[in-house]
């Protein structure tokens, strides 16, 4: 912004501070915004830190490339395939939401995933074969999603069998991301739950589901149409979806996309009906490709030397990580918060887990709990009304870099989503990103319980402004 | 401590530390007045616990823990009895209610900005920003600031140097005024910004625009000038480190090129104290390229004071030197000598009071010393409130950083001062109390009225005692020059418009009439 001619013009002046300066100038019918300012509450490192950071020549500079390479990002969905082939995992090999975890230390709905996963792949013949297998490490090992371009949605676990969908970035086709396919709510494997029905669940998706979307997107492509999922996800986010909790108009979009090549595939009828009904009942589907979308955003943002903007938030059930560009692949992880919000029958507080899963990268890209006003029907779900819906999207600007015209918000005039979490501001304010998420109950098996909000843990962004402070070359 | 604590609750007595309830500490003094005020109540403190508050608060005799954190508040009062506890405990929830509600017509749903880039969105046509929070978070918003490309006036002190070197360098580049940090004063298109006087002023005649590395040097200044009927266009605020070596005088550079392209500034006038040779030479080029002529006033020992450079100055624009008011000065002066005690808000007037008074007293001890050999000793530079008895001649500033740092600039909050002035009224060494009264906007809106019972308790004591006022002000400052100076009179001090008039009448106190 140009500066304003200071003195051909009458004062017009923000203030931050003492509130009788404010009082002083209003007195002479000066108009003064007043800044409410609190001093951020940290400790002295962090202090000298923060402080070193903002003072880094690089940051003004590194901030605007991160952000524009973010919502540069236009992901495309290519193709659908096994995870086998499309991350070359090997019988054994699991990923899992959330930053790095060993065995001993994971929580119920993780256990119970990797227990279902082993199930299905045939690695165990029971639950507690499942577990004593994974406990011993016997011929397991498993490694975050965010590790290896995918993510995956509370617990995350992505194993040889399952089928991803695979997007591209069209500015960049280098860049790719995965995501598994939805299975719905409930007990589901993403949950923790592994009984019978979760496992013959996924078996139909890898059999029936996984080919039958590999064929109708491929055919889609053929027929010269582009599947454009960050064209869906601008479109969703105006029609009431916030591309966390709520992705119905998205699935439908989806569907839309798809459903003329799906029906042309030469598939068994009795197979592209029950296909074409599982996504259209399941009001998620499309949030495992609003996930891959931000991770590509995520990753586009990533390894800028002294950009402060966060490109990864996730959670494995016992941790939150973090990932920063200025930092790269670092992770910085606390112990994760527990959701708040309303349990479905039979489930109360005691029964949640701690936050689980990567699908916080829809926070990450600017969605999710980050556009709430623009979701009015999951305000309730999430235990709030409308007003505290705008005013929770209206402080989210406060922490963000930008705002993304390709994810409009209408209810605030249109204006872009926030996007571009940066860790300075976040500690400057005391704001944390809010997250909407789901619930997954904390023993193993259970599955969902409910769904709510939650922030992430604040000593994330504190062990991240002291890296990316050290990080800082001396001048 | 997560939640409100209660320590050390005896019969009328109550410790409160209340977490994540910030204000601002000009807020806090009045809500702590509000509760002081309630009767029966003999002591109360509410203040964030800043290392500095919690000393005050054990001075007060309450028990801090030590697990105390600076971003809770402390709540404490002493009472007679419960009633009136609990009747203060009610002042301080309602004035800290009415302090946090908000603005009339505002909406719910819309909060506040909490950072100034926020503040800059919704109010893209502001032209200032103005910062008074505490120095070490100067920068952030700073920063903020100067991106929206708003100028910048930095009330706060205690902002470390490098953060004002960058700031400044970054103003450079987006063309921008960074006035400050440390910058009390500054008027622009006649509105004041911080401590300024109104000037009145008339509207014919030359225009004069002031850059000052000094806040109540720009005050005299300028009120000087309005009670010659100059008339000031604009006072631009530097902070006292712009001329230093560090900052090269980056403010100053901009200032006299936005002086030079005003048209309605005709004469420009620096005023500083000695700036480093360095900068002075790069400043002095600066001014010397202008079209429109500049004068320096340069404040230190062998340099002419305000008064003398400000009755220059009247000769080089033509304009005739009025007499400078004086109020009450034609009392006799007692022939008792003792020591001077000056006691100031000013940091310049400090300066200039101890000029002046050292060419006629010698040595003078002070917190800003004018040889590094007269510095007061530590232990008497306690915090909140310096112990001067057995230093000899004494000028402390009291708005120096050191005692400023978590608590309000004396110009707001008298109470350290009215303290001082009674502790001056039982040491039987002092013989003259000399004061510095700012008024204009953010100063008290009656100063004199808390001065005037000290003021009388002094004169009124056995021994003689003589109490100077340096009143700066204007007739058309809220508070009313004329108005406090017969208050003054009246309460049985000397006042004149003039701070170096005050520091010689003072200085000839002092010495039992001898001039």
């Amino acid at each position: 912004m140009s500066p304003a001619d200071l003195l051909g013009t009458p004062p017009s002046v923000l203030a931050a501070g003492a509130h009788l300066l404010t009082e002083a100038l209003q007195s002479q019918a000066v108009p003064v915004l007043d800044v409410d300012f609190r001093p951020s509450e940290t400790s002295d490192d962090v202090s000298a830190a923060l402080h070193t950071v903002l003072s880094d020549p690089r940051r003004p500079t590194a901030d605007a490339r991160a952000l524009a390479a973010m919502m540069g990002v236009r992901a495309l969905l290519v193709d659908v395939l096994p995870a086998s082939e499309a991350l070359g995992l090997q019988p054994g090999q699991f990923l899992h939401a959330g930053p790095p975890l060993q065995w001993e230390r994971a929580s119920g709905p993780m256990r119970g995933a990797l227990i279902g996963a082993m199930l299905f792949e045939g690695l165990a013949t029971c639950a507690a074969e499942a577990e004593a297998k994974l406990a011993a490490g016997e011929g397991v090992s498993f490694s975050p999603c965010h590790e290896h371009r995918t993510v995956g949605p509370m617990a995350g676990v992505v194993s040889p069998s399952m089928w991803m969908f695979r997007l591209v970035d069209a500015n960049d086709p280098e860049r790719v991301a995965h995501c598994s396919l939805n299975e719905g709510l409930g007990k589901v494997l993403r949950y923790g739950a592994y009984g019978p029905e979760v496992i013959t669940r996924l078996r139909w998706m890898a059999d029936i589901l996984g080919p039958a979307l590999a064929s109708a997107v491929r055919g889609t492509i053929a027929g010269g149409r582009e599947i454009d999922i960050t064209a869906i996800v601008g479109q969703m986010v105006q029609m009431g979806d916030e591309g966390h909790n709520r992705n119905r108009a998205g699935t439908l979009m989806f569907l839309r996309e798809i459903l003329p090549a799906l029906i042309d595939s030469g598939l068994p009828t009795a197979d592209v009906a029950q296909v074409a009904a599982f996504v259209s009942r399941n009001d998620h589907f499309a949030l495992n490709l609003v996930m891959p979308c931000g991770k590509l955003m995520g990753d586009a943002a990533a390894g800028i030397p002294g950009s402060a903007v966060v490109t990864a938030m996730c959670r494995n059930g016992t941790d939150f990580g973090i990932r920063v560009s200025g930092t790269g692949d670092a992770w910085f992880a606390a112990p994760a918060n527990t959701p708040q919000g309303l349990f479905l029958a039979g489930f109360g507080p005691d029964d949640a887990n701690p936050d689980i899963g990567d699908s916080a990268i829809t926070e990450t890209m600017g969605i999710g709990g980050m556009v709430m006003a623009t979701a009015p029907a999951i305000v309730r779900l999430v235990g709030g009304a409308v007003p505290d819906a705008l005013a929770v999207t209206r402080r989210m600007y406060e922490i963000t870099l930008g705002e993304n015209p390709a994810f409009a918000v209408p209810i605030l005039e249109f204006r872009g989503a926030p996007t571009g979490i940066d860790v300075t501001r976040v500690l400057r304010t005391g704001i944390a990103p809010q997250i909407n998420t789901g619930m997954a109950g904390r023993v193993a098996g259970t599955g969902q319980v409910g769904a709510g909000l939650v922030t992430p843990p604040m000593d994330c962004f504190e062990q991240a402004i002291i890296a990316l402070a050290a990080a800082v070359p001396s001048t | 401590m997560s939640s409100t604590e209660t320590t050390a609750t005896t019969s009328h007595e109550r410790v409160e530390f209340r977490p994540g309830s910030y204000h601002d500490s000009v807020t806090l003094l009045r809500v702590a007045q509000a509760a002081a005020s309630t009767a029966g109540v003999s002591a109360a403190q509410v203040a964030m616990a800043t290392e500095l508050n919690v000393e005050l608060t054990r001075g007060l005799g309450f028990t801090v823990p030590e697990e105390v954190t600076p971003q809770q508040l402390i709540v404490a009062i002493r009472a007679v009895d419960d009633a009136a506890l609990t009747a203060a405990l009610e002042a301080v929830d309602g004035a800290l209610a009415a302090a946090s509600a908000p603005a009339p017509g505002a909406r719910a749903d819309l909060e506040p900005p909490r950072t100034v880039r926020s503040a800059a969105r919704s109010e893209p046509d502001s032209t200032i920003t103005l910062l008074s929070v505490p120095g070490q978070q100067v920068l952030a918003e700073g920063l903020d600031a100067i991106a929206a490309g708003k100028h910048l006036m930095i009330f706060s002190d205690n902002v470390p140097v490098a953060d004002e070197v960058l700031l400044k360098r970054r103003a450079a580049e987006a063309g921008v005024l960074v006035m400050g940090p440390d910058c009390g004063t500054a008027i622009i298109a006649g509105v004041g910004l911080g401590f300024a006087n109104v000037l009145g002023g008339s509207t014919s005649g030359p225009a004069v625009g002031i850059i000052a590395a000094s806040g109540t040097g720009a005050q005299q200044l300028s009120c000087l000038l309005d009670a010659a009927g100059v008339r000031v266009s604009h006072v631009l605020g530097l902070g006292g480190r712009d001329l230093s070596e560090a900052v090269g005088g980056a403010s100053a550079l901009t200032a006299l090129q936005l002086l030079e392209d005003d048209p309605g500034t005709d004469h420009i006038v620096l005023v500083s104290k000695p700036p480093h040779p360095a900068t002075a030479q790069k400043v002095l080029a600066a001014a010397a390229s202008l079209r429109t002529p500049v004068s320096t006033v340069l404040l230190g020992t062998g340099n002419p004071d305000i008064t003398s450079a400000v009755e220059v100055l009247l000769a080089t624009l033509g304009v005739p030197t009025p007499n400078w008011t004086e109020w009450g000065t034609d009392r006799k002066i007692a022939a008792d000598t003792g020591d001077l005690r000056g006691l100031f808000a000013g940091g310049t007037l400090a300066d200039e009071a101890m000029i002046v008074a050292a060419a006629a007293l010698g040595s003078i001890r002070s917190n800003i010393p004018l040889r590094p050999a007269d510095a007061l000793p530590t232990e008497a530079l306690q915090p909140g409130r310096p112990v001067l008895t057995g230093q000899g001649h004494v000028v402390v500033d009291l708005g120096d950083d050191a005692f400023t740092l978590g608590r309000p600039h004396p110009m707001i909050d008298p109470s350290v001062r009215l303290g001082l002035i009674a502790d001056q009224t039982a040491d039987p060494q002092v013989r003259v109390i000399l004061l510095d009264v700012v008024l204009g906007h953010c100063a008290e809106p009656d100063p004199a009225a808390g001065l005037a019972p000290a003021i009388r308790a002094a004169v009124d004591r056995d021994s003689a005692l003589d109490v100077v006022v340096s009143l700066c002000g204007t007739e058309s400052d809220p508070q009313d020059l004329r108005r406090q100076a017969e208050a003054l009179v009246a309460a049985g001090a000397r006042v004149y418009t003039s701070n170096s008039a005050a520091a010689r009448n003072a200085a000839t106190i002092a010495r039992g009439g001898v001039r």
